[in-house]
């Protein structure tokens, strides 16, 4: 593929020579885009990929060529300050933080935003995006699509940013990427959702920072329906984010041979639950939980005093506590269940170099909770994709030349972006390597599964990122741009 | 589960969310009917009980229930202090208008909001309830300090009652309400009946707050709820009438938990609240309010 | 008898669209989009204000004629491959329809009554709008523009992406609503329903059919609602239940009152002025619903009455 080979080239190369690596790159990309059918879709979803991140402690990346020369600087001298390579006067690189401050995502917004701090200083210090500076300026969208959208034409029309990134909640992506699409902005969200590589958005708008609701539910069933039970009630939240759950995990059970017993929708304005758990048929081997929002925890707890000792095995998203100390009152009852973990709270959980250095630059106690006060717990599941997605902004504007914002730099950032395969595991990447899809603009990646013992998280099985692959619905890159 | 246990504990799950929530539309009930305003920060008042609550906790932590104590007493009081000084700075000087009223509570809310977000955090906290046992019944198991909960805000509806009916201030108050001319003639002192009523509502408000955090945890929008409910409460209870607005919780607490057994739950939701909707309409005055409120 | 606006008054307020009209050519990009969204969102007040300003009658529950528009537009766009114009259409006559079945019900009631019985309305139809998630997009919503088609009028073709496209269409919908509510408040109907708003018990005594006037005022006020939803679909490509909040009933509300309760000029003002506290407020402080919230207590304090109404109240006494 036209980027691998690309990647091999030194990144002073890439700063000395931008415009014509650029053409380079565009040459090549027509290329590619002439042999998109035959070879990329066919490699993609053939045997011939690179074998994925193997699920034992050797984090050997699986494609070495693709790894970049400056990331490889990084790795060796972690916070080492590099002084930028180009000349006084160098305009800073702005990026868009679209933040949740306020309304119902401020739990998460807050962790977010301390995450992109944290990955800026870490860029700036080792010599900036392309050896200029990042300069981060950061709106709060109320987490309201409609603030959202606003917030994103001030990036674009009144900040004038290179790049906006780090939504999370679906809405405000939603809601704000038409706006991206129309102002040209590229838009990197960290979201979670489907709705990114369901094909719904425009050509502008990336998740390369976090996989996707399918890619994990995908890549966790098999293991789920083979040690937990065949016989599954799913207890969700009826609207759009519990549905993805119910669907493409309903999917995976009928696929594994599985039944399911029961689809339990909970309204979104419910704060107690108790009256919902006598529809969970007695004969469910699996329950599987993902609730969100600020009841999750009494959603648990009123688990826990319904059933007592007699209950099923319980899988649940993490996000049913993502923030919550695990030794909150009332969360005793959880212990011997499992949840998916986007990355390990637990620092000794996943020991890499990576994450290791992530957590400290983050000022992560090993409980995952801030260093200063031990009852302010993180987000690490999904916090982790602010990080890579400001590495992934670093790397992809290093490699296609991008300098300012016209349409034409733009355009190669999005080509090169479309065109990468690999991002490999390191202090870029420290929740693992990521294999990006071009055509529907997303991420895959490992996951976790973790059993609460003692009144905590440990992982007991890695996913393969073979096993969160699904067959795209859309191609991106034949959008108009 | 079989219908029987199931719709037992369905009415046993409304009737604890219909005493606590008559607690909190108590108090907005007190304010609509003697003041005659809307008071949208009321929800706010709650959120404040249940997170002064998560403070105390904290403060004594390891001694759950001395920190629950505490903040079942100083909270409300903290607050009501919140609302005097409301109603001091604000209230007082726009003359209760309802208009006026309504935007300087929505500011209010904001206010009230941004703090407990910048000092509080944007996260959901549990704080563990003072008592905890689990009542094993044969089908199912069931929070004991729940049943706490029930209890407690059935005597605090009690002693609110009494207050109102029994004493020099009960009285004072309901002059108030029926003609606010009349009841200065009489010498009764309007303005601090005003700023009294707004603090009590406030802190039954805070009360409910305090006793649901262990149940519910606390969280900065958590007020939004139980306003809407209250206010629901209190218009089909008709204003400012106290058994109404029990009556009303009932009904509406054990309507949604029954409902919720038959109808899928987010469509239940739609009846329920299309239902109390039509009982306004053919009832203007609310059930037990006068035809021609 | 038919009062007419004197030429003072019509000057000021085709003054404001001209105004409007030539602003667009030296605002910067960022307010020149600001300024087209705060024309939907003040055309939304506009209609709020027919009903609360001129009939008052507080309704708590405008989300949801909002949200008809809304979904009016979209769905048709989105499920039906509707035109712009056929949308537009759609969505106007959603608000319409939900106005006219709602104000049938509701407006046996007075009050207080009347605000519970909006809010809860509108709390049902946020439901439903969650609870067909299959065709509304739920939560998260549809993103409309992939299919809605650029517009042609003759061989002019209009693009909904194009800025001056989005700023002329507010325009044009925020004047044209702003005429129908000053035609209104001429009109015989108009004092009809002032007076009902000053006093309904002699409004009817004086042999009016009160209930009719104020479900032509609720159907008015639903349909201008349902049009700026409408407008906003097809500008901004976004539907969602969030439209359908409790939040969105509130905003019409406040931006009314903090412009000035029946003032026409009040609703473009306190949308304005809103947007703007939150814009600038958001950028310089992490903690900016303080700000909002200590500038409402503030206009509360210093101006009772609105904007507008304070204007009218202590210097001219002759604005509408």
């Amino acid at each position: 593929m036209a980027t691998d080979n690309d990647t091999d080239k030194s990144p002073t190369e890439a700063d000395d020579l931008p415009v014509s690596r650029r053409s380079v790159f565009r040459s090549a990309a027509a290329l590619a885009g002439a042999a998109v059918a035959g070879g990329v879709v066919g490699r993609y979803l053939g045997n011939s990929q690179p074998a994925a991140a193997p699920a034992g402690d050797d984090h050997k990346p699986p494609v070495q060529g693709a790894k970049s020369a400056s990331a490889q600087a990084a790795e060796q001298v972690p916070g080492r300050i590099v002084k930028p390579a180009s000349g006084p006067g160098e305009r800073p690189i702005k990026l868009g933080f679209q933040a949740h401050r306020t309304g119902i995502g401020a739990g998460y917004g807050g962790w977010y935003e301390r995450t992109t701090r944290a990955a800026v200083k870490v860029i700036n210090e080792i010599g900036g995006i392309a050896g200029r500076p990042i300069e981060l300026i950061v709106e709060d969208d109320g987490t309201d699509p409609k603030r959202g959208a606003e917030v994103v034409e001030k990036f674009a029309t009144q900040h004038k940013v290179d790049f906006a990134f780090g939504t999370l909640f679906s809405h405000v992506v939603i809601g704000s990427a038409p706006r991206a699409g129309e102002l040209k902005l590229p838009y990197l969200v960290v979201s979670e959702g489907y709705h990114v590589a369901s094909g719904a958005l425009n050509r502008y708008v990336f998740q390369p920072g976090l996989s996707d609701v399918r890619s994990q539910v995908t890549a966790i069933s098999s293991w789920v329906m083979d040690n937990l039970g065949k016989k599954a009630t799913i207890i969700f939240p009826d609207y759009a984010f519990g549905y993805n759950h119910r669907d493409f995990f309903g999917a995976a059970v009928a696929k594994l041979g599985g039944t399911i017993k029961a689809l339990i929708p909970i309204p979104p304005t419910e704060s107690s639950f108790t009256k919902y758990f006598p529809k969970i048929p007695s004969d469910t081997e699996l329950l599987y939980h993902v609730m969100v929002g600020p009841g999750v925890l009494t959603f648990v707890r009123e688990m826990g005093e319904y059933f007592g000792s007699k209950r099923p095995q319980i899988f649940g998203f993490i996000d049913s506590l993502e923030g919550v100390d695990m030794a909150s009152p009332g969360l005793e009852f959880l212990e011997g269940t499992y949840f998916w973990e986007g990355l390990p709270r637990y620092a000794g959980e996943y020991p890499t170099r990576g994450h290791k250095f992530y957590r400290e630059k983050l000022g992560l106690s090993d409980s995952g909770a801030s260093v200063d006060d031990a009852k302010d717990v993180s987000n690490n599941s999904h916090m982790f994709g602010c990080w890579e997605t400001l590495f992934i902004i670093k790397e992809i504007v290093e490699q296609s030349g991008y300098r300012e914002a016209t349409p034409r730099d733009r355009e190669a950032f999005i080509e090169t972006l479309e065109n990468t395969r690999w991002f490999n595991e390191g202090i870029e990447h420290p929740q693992g390597h990521k294999m990006f899809i071009g055509k529907t603009h997303q991420s895959h990646s490992q996951q976790f599964i973790s059993k609460v013992v003692d009144q905590k998280l440990k992982v007991v099985h890695r996913t393969s990122i073979e096993d969160s692959l699904y067959e795209p619905e859309t191609d991106y890159t034949k959008r108009a741009l | 589960m079989s219908l029987g246990p199931h719709l037992f504990l369905a009415l046993l799950e409304g009737t604890v969310t219909a005493l606590v929530l008559a607690l909190t539309a108590l108090g907005l009930s007190l304010v609509f009917g003697v003041m005659r305003i809307v008071n949208i920060a009321h929800g706010e008042f709650f959120m404040l009980g249940a997170v002064l609550a998560w403070w105390f906790a904290s403060l004594v932590s390891g001694w759950p229930v001395v920190g629950f104590l505490l903040a079942l007493i100083l909270g409300p009081l903290i607050v009501g202090g919140v609302a005097v000084a409301a109603d001091w700075l604000i209230l007082r000087r726009i003359d209760y208008d309802p208009e006026s009223t309504i935007v300087a509570t929505i500011g209010l809310l904001y206010i009230i909001q941004q703090v407990v977000l910048t000092l509080y955090g944007g996260d959901a906290k549990a704080v563990e309830a003072p008592i905890y046992f689990r009542v094993s019944f044969p089908w199912f198991g069931y929070s004991g300090y729940k049943l706490i909960v029930a209890g407690a805000s059935a005597l605090l509806l009690v002693t609110t009652w009494i207050a109102i009916t029994r004493t020099e201030i009960g009285l004072q108050m309901r002059a108030t309400q029926l003609d606010e001319e009349m009841a200065q003639a009489f010498g009764v002192p309007v303005r601090r009946v005003y700023a009294a009523v707004f603090a009590l509502g406030a802190m039954l408000a805070a009360v409910a707050g305090v006793l649901v955090v262990p149940i519910q945890q606390a969280h900065y929008l958590m007020g939004g709820d139980p306003l809407l409910l209250s206010f629901i409460v209190v218009i089909i209870g008709g204003l400012g009438n106290l058994r109404g607005t029990l009556v009303a919780a009932l009904i509406i607490g054990i309507t949604d938990g029954i409902i919720s057994v038959f109808f899928s739950p987010t469509l239940a939701k739609v009846l329920a609240t299309l239902l109390v909707a039509l009982v306004l309409v053919i009832r203007p005055g609310g059930l037990f309010g006068d035809e021609d409120s | 008898m038919r009062q007419r606006p004197s030429g003072k008054i019509l000057a000021l307020h085709a003054g404001i669209i001209v105004v409007l009209l030539v602003a667009q050519l030296f605002l910067p990009p960022y307010h020149h989009t600001n300024l087209a969204r705060i024309m939907v969102f003040a055309s939304f007040a506009v209609g709020y204000n027919v009903l609360m300003g001129y009939t008052g009658l507080l309704s708590l529950g405008h989300a949801m004629f909002f949200a008809a528009g809304v979904y009016g537009a979209g769905l048709t766009v989105f499920h039906l491959h509707f035109g712009a114009i056929e949308a537009f259409g759609a969505g106007v006559l959603s608000g319409l329809a939900l106005a006219t079945a709602i104000g049938l019900v509701a407006l046996r009631t007075t009050g207080v009554s009347f605000l519970i019985v909006t809010l809860m309305f509108a709390q049902a139809a946020f439901l439903t709008t969650l609870h067909f998630n299959q065709i509304t997009g739920g939560d998260q919503g549809l993103v409309i523009s992939s299919e809605l088609a650029s517009l042609r009028i003759g061989s002019f073709e209009f693009s909904f992406a194009d800025p001056a496209v989005k700023y002329n269409a507010a325009l044009l919908l925020f004047a044209v609503s702003f005429a129908v509510s000053m035609a209104l408040v001429y009109s015989p109907v108009g004092r009809v329903l002032i007076a009902i708003r000053e006093n309904e018990a002699r409004t009817r005594m004086l042999g009016y059919n009160t209930y009719k006037y104020k479900l032509l005022s609720m159907i008015i006020s639903g349909a201008i609602s349902g049009a700026a939803g409408a407008m906003y679909a097809l500008l901004f490509s976004y539907v969602g239940s969030t439209f359908a909040s409790i939040q969105y009933s509130i905003f019409p509300l406040l931006w009314t009152l903090v412009g000035g309760v029946g003032t026409l000029m009040g609703p473009i003002l306190g949308t304005g002025l809103m947007f703007y506290v939150v814009d600038v407020s958001s950028g310089l402080t992490h903690s900016h619903l303080i700000v909002v919230g200590i500038v409402l207590v503030v206009l509360v304090l210093w101006f009772p009455r609105g904007i507008v109404g304070t204007v009218r109240e202590r210097w001219f006494p002759w604005l509408p």
